[in-house]
């Protein structure tokens, strides 16, 4: 098996269908007509592949940003960025970013009326190591209100990039956390059509990753678009 | 087995601390090629300007080589030229970059595809980013590229940037995400 090979065929329910109309952004922004559908070309086999060479070793702690330490619960999101067949992605950049525990986000465009935190920025990157592995130490971020429908409230999520081998290995995604109330009556969570791959966005709580007197640790592994075993015609 | 694969899901309004501190305008570098200036404005199904959107944009060189492992062609490749761009649209919606013009990259059974720089789009509202191509409407090979063949003829121009300046050589391509000349988005 080389990069030659073609990627799976992505499966149906998995990703959001692009109108969905209880998320109201998606009305006047998703496009109308379908997607025009192409064969695998070197222009999509071959993608920018970013890695470690942008990442320091402090981008992976957000409490450790500022002079201070940022307000709220600390805890530590790790897991594994893997493809479908199961290999891991090694060497792989992943950009995280997320509001305080407050739900602000250090952005001008955020007016939710609750405080931004001097200590916390909330922006983060890693390097996947050769198992694929990735570690962020951070806060738990809070929910806060969006203007979607009435008394309409995000789950707490963290935002997450990836960008794999690949063109066809891009994927920005939202991970959440288990049992927030909120997550039935979110429309971008429930844009995900299968219940199961849905599932798959919610992070497990793990006691082995819980560092004892000091942060709860959560596991979130990453699954990116995986090749075909068989070889791509020339 | 094979493993379910993570959703997607939106990058929503706030995510410029988060994926634009890498800023990347500029992918020429000191490549070498004709220098290209690519300039647009975003518009959502009403016309309004789509202030909170990001691309990024990959493309070969000159020779039409992609920096990257899986483009084996006997081609010479600049180093330092990674063909990779990051960019989000400004409050009016416009976005530019700068760029060499990539040359001819091979396509599937020995054809060759017309020189083009592949896009990805994200934006609030988009649950899934969408992939798109500028290609060039001065550029002579175009009625041989194999995935313009397969485009609506009367939806081609969507994909086709024009050249409104020189020196560099300054190209406008625009995207439309609902109505008449609505931009057209490759699925693979």
């Amino acid at each position: 098996m080389n990069e030659t090979h073609r990627y799976l065929d992505l499966p149906d329910g998995v990703h959001p269908a692009p109108l969905t109309p209880a998320y109201g952004s998606t009305v006047k922004r998703a496009p109308t007509l379908a997607p025009v559908r192409l064969r695998q070309t070197l222009s999509e086999l071959t993608g920018p592949a970013l890695g470690g060479e942008y990442v320091g070793a402090a981008d992976c702690d957000l409490t450790r940003q500022h002079a201070g330490e940022p307000l709220g619960e600390r805890m530590i999101v790790e897991g594994r960025v893997l493809d479908e067949n199961g290999r891991p992605v090694p060497e792989a950049l992943v950009e995280m970013w997320q509001c305080n525990a407050a739900g602000r986000y250090a952005h001008a465009a955020d007016q939710h009326d609750a405080p931004l935190d001097p200590n916390f920025t909330g922006n983060g990157r890693a390097v996947t190591d050769a198992e694929g592995r990735y570690r962020f130490v951070t806060i738990k971020p809070g929910a806060y209100p969006w203007r979607n429908h009435a008394n309409a409230w995000r789950p707490a999520h963290l935002h997450f990039s990836l960008f794999g081998a690949s063109l066809l290995t891009r994927l920005v995604t939202q991970m959440y956390f288990p049992g927030d109330p909120l997550l039935p009556l979110d429309p971008i969570y429930n844009s995900v059509p299968d219940e199961k791959a849905r599932q798959r966005l919610i992070a497990a709580f793990s006691l082995d990753s819980t560092v004892a007197e000091w942060a709860l640790g959560y596991r979130f592994d990453i699954v990116l678009r995986g090749r075909n075993a068989t070889p791509m015609e020339n | 087995m094979r493993r379910g694969l993570t959703p997607s899901q939106t990058v929503g309004p706030f995510f410029h601390g988060g994926l634009m501190w890498l800023d990347v305008p500029d992918l020429a570098g000191t490549a070498t090629g004709e220098r290209i200036d690519v300039s647009g404005t975003i518009v959502d199904g009403d016309g309004a300007v789509v202030p909170d959107a990001m691309l990024e944009l990959w493309q070969a060189n000159a020779q039409g080589r992609y920096a990257h492992p899986a483009d084996r062609q006997n081609t010479p490749l600049e180093p330092g030229f990674k063909g990779f761009g990051r960019i989000a649209t400004d409050k009016a919606g416009v976005f530019r970059f700068r760029s060499i013009k990539p040359g001819s990259v091979p396509g599937i059974d020995g054809k060759v595809q017309s020189p083009h720089i592949n896009v990805t789009l994200f934006m609030r509202g988009q649950l899934t980013h969408l992939q798109t191509r500028i290609y060039f409407a001065d550029d002579a090979s175009l009625a041989g590229d194999p995935a313009l063949a397969l485009v609506d003829p009367k939806r081609r121009d969507t994909l086709l940037a024009r050249r409104v300046g020189d020196e560099p050589a300054r190209y406008e391509w625009n995207i439309v995400m609902q109505g008449r000349n609505e931009t057209v988005f490759f699925q693979f």
